[in-house]
């Protein structure tokens, strides 16, 4: 790439390339509640103010549902918005969530994923996004540290163009992730602002006919949220899936724009396939689990085995015909679930890349493994046990258990 | 042979959750000292007895406590504790906290509980900042204190907890420190033995996030502190009720009686019900 521009190499661990993501696209409002493993974003970004580094005003708030509601109301006067958060903080937002998106506010959130109570636990897993996954957010997982920096600056620059203006959540992988030190390479913030460009706001028809922007405005004053009964709020729902469907469109074009600055690109942006064009056997996971099955599936071919991953960079929105696309000649896949979607027969992953497949035939033979519930390590051991599932079922011709748990006690 | 040894509060303490996480010259393990003594004293049936805490460093007190407990989600102590009350008024149901997670995220359920006087004691371990996510600015961080969040300065004023309680009603208020042992004690006797809501406020050395951003590294510079500062102003006006580097007013400062929540709840459901037999 011709225009790449120079780069500097950083020793960051995750939850800091967020903050130095966030710190360099000139961000207004950010307003958070500490929680683990998301804490050192914020404590990052309030050394960044108070060393002015950023003009950014950062507002302690005193839970989470407010540090959603102040990121809300902050972005519809038109500011760019940021915060972070985690699995307890996430599902105390829930009802913001669905404002924040319903109002078609472009706030950027990092979630630390983490796993829900009860019992207490800190580590990993997706049950907090997972249990998000309809509160129309576009949802983002990153699988290093490098990609959550990426993703933060990706995220600005989808969330605020005008077709979609939707909030976007990048997932990151508690611990594995954010605690751990990678070398990341950072953008100049000249060049991330350049790329990410100011905040463009819609303009809007008034009721009585004037052209404005569509923000809380004192010379335009408009009303936000307003109440919509049984004869306008289906459609206001039906524009929000509107948008999600230009999303998956404004995604790979991000992507690809960002290779142009950074050299760094990610698939189509919203799926990357990894030896899975040939492949008879295949993985379908988001996130860090992605490495550790890369490492397998190397190996996998060295010996021989046709074997691949395809990650899930976005699943919200979800790329079903690029999901369909890449796993059709695919005989075995497994997916990868990182959280329960109790009685439901499977996680969610599972059902949506599973229903994907449905009108295709033959299609694969899909199974779910259900892994890594409240940080438990999953292993290239199991990676290669589950690749091995998938070549007995070919060579038996038959399915057996649909749903599977990895490294699950008793 | 040797005798062993068993400490005569021990029995009040899951010993296999012991080692505590706690770091050395923090204030919760004389939090939870104090409750215990005080407990053993009034000689409680442990059956009756609930501990309620939050998530937060001094959260997990409801886990090292050999009664019922319930560790909760962060901010609503007061909500389950609510709960347990009102299901079984003959419970001591006793809810022990931190500052951030009864006055921030749960700052609501406080104020309300109070109001409506319901028969729950609350202690809560005051130690300026989450201390369990690394050292935040909270409610109760001093102006002008360095936190992780405020690496200048905060700049926020900060709840007086004892003003708050007693505007919202509470029937019993008192502060102490972790340095007034005794006095402690006897205050969370006094607290035991009431019918409303009671709340205690324990300022708390935490020294290792705290402390260290504050000129204050250790455990004994936090409680010198404490010793130098500490005026002992007992019923004094809560509204004046002073915490600064110079001062730090503490003592019982509301003693009231007045009828419970449950009691009138329960009054009300008996009321009803015999006006129903008469139908
Ligand atoms: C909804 C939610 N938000 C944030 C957290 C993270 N969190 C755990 S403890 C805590 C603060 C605890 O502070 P405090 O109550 O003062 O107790 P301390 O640790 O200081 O004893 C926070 C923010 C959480 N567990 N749940
Ligand atoms: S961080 Fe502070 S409050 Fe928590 S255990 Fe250590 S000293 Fe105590
Ligand atoms: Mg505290």
């Amino acid at each position: 790439m011709k225009t790449v521009v120079k780069q500097e190499m950083l020793a960051l661990n995750g939850d800091e390339a967020v903050a130095y993501a966030a710190k360099q696209p000139d961000v207004d409002v950010v307003a958070a509640y500490p929680v683990t493993p998301q804490t050192i974003i914020v404590e990052k970004f309030s050394e960044y103010v108070a060393n002015g580094e950023v003009e950014t005003e950062f507002v302690c708030t005193e839970s989470e549902h407010s540090a959603m509601t102040a990121c809300l109301t902050a972005s519809v006067t038109g500011a760019r918005t940021f915060t972070a958060t985690s699995a307890p903080g996430l599902a105390l937002m829930h009802e913001m969530l669905f404002v924040t998106s319903g109002c078609r506010a472009p706030v950027v959130m990092a979630v630390a994923n983490r796993a829900l109570s009860a019992p207490l636990n800190i580590h990993c897993d997706h049950s907090d996004t997972m249990a998000e996954r309809d509160s129309g957010w576009i949802q983002l997982y990153a699988e290093n540290a490098q990609e959550a920096y990426d993703l933060i600056i990706q995220g600005f620059k989808i969330a605020e163009s005008q077709e979609v203006l939707l909030p976007v959540m990048v997932g990151l992988d508690g611990f594995t992730l954010t605690h751990t030190l990678e070398n990341v390479q950072v953008l100049s913030d000249e060049v991330v602002r350049k790329f990410v460009g100011s905040h463009q706001i819609p303009k809007v028809v008034t009721h009585e006919g004037k052209i404005v922007p569509f923000k809380l405005d004192p010379d335009n004053p408009m009303s936000m949220g307003p109440i919509a009964l049984p004869n306008y709020y289906f459609e206001f729902k039906r524009q929000q899936e509107e948008a999600m469907r230009n999303a998956l469109k404004r995604i790979s074009q991000v992507n690809e724009e960002f290779e142009v600055i950074s050299g760094r690109r990610y698939g189509n942006g919203l799926l990357e396939l990894y030896q899975v064009e040939d492949a008879d056997v295949a993985i379908v996971c988001l996130g860090s689990t992605t490495g550790t099955v890369r490492t397998v599936v190397d190996e996998l071919r060295e010996e021989g085995v046709k074997a691949g991953v395809l990650k899930i960079r976005a699943f919200r929105p979800l790329p079903v015909e690029g999901i369909v696309e890449a796993l059709k000649k695919v005989k075995a896949v497994a997916v990868m679930d990182r959280s329960m979607s109790f009685g439901g027969g499977g996680g969610a992953v599972f059902h949506e890349v599973r229903h994907a497949l449905y009108d295709l035939t033959p299609h694969p033979n899909v199974v779910n493994y259900i892994y890594g519930l409240g940080g438990r390590d999953t292993s290239p051991t199991q990676i290669r046990q589950i690749f091995e599932d998938l070549q007995r079922m070919i060579q038996a011709k038959r399915v057996g258990e649909l749903v599977r748990y990895v490294g699950l006690r008793g | 042979m040797v005798q062993e040894t068993v400490h005569p509060l021990s029995k009040y303490l899951r010993e296999a959750m012991i080692p505590h996480i706690w770091c050395t010259g923090c204030g919760n393990g004389v939090i939870l000292n104090c409750f215990v003594q005080a407990v053993d004293e009034l000689e409680m049936d442990l059956d009756k007895l609930v501990v309620v805490s939050g998530i937060g460093c001094i959260g997990r007190a409801a886990g090292y406590t050999n009664a019922d407990s319930f560790h909760t989600t962060h901010g609503r102590s007061l909500a389950f504790a609510t709960g347990a009350k009102l299901a079984n008024p003959e419970l001591n149901v006793v809810v022990i906290s931190g500052d951030g997670d009864l006055f921030a995220i749960g700052g609501n359920h406080f104020i309300h509980a109070a109001r409506r006087n319901i028969g729950v004691k609350v202690i809560c371990a005051n130690n300026f900042n989450y201390g369990m996510t690394g050292g935040q600015q909270g409610p109760t961080t001093p102006l002008e204190a360095s936190t992780t969040t405020t690496p200048y300065g905060n700049i926020e004023h900060p709840f007086n907890l004892v003003h708050l309680a007693a505007a919202s009603g509470a029937t019993y208020v008192a502060r102490w420190t972790t340095l007034h042992v005794r006095r402690l004690t006897q205050s969370i006797k006094r607290m035991l033995q009431k019918e409303g809501f009671c709340f205690i406020e324990v300022i708390s050395p935490c020294p290792e996030i705290f402390g260290r951003r504050n000129k204050m590294r250790t455990g004994l510079e936090m409680m010198d502190w404490f010793k130098r500062a500490s005026v002992v102003e007992n019923f004094s006006d809560p509204s004046k009720a002073e915490i600064s580097t110079e001062k730090l007013i503490v003592g019982e400062f509301v003693n009231t009686e007045k009828v419970s929540y449950e009691k009138f709840l329960h009054e009300k459901i008996s009321q009803i019900n015999e006006k129903r037999v008469g139908w």
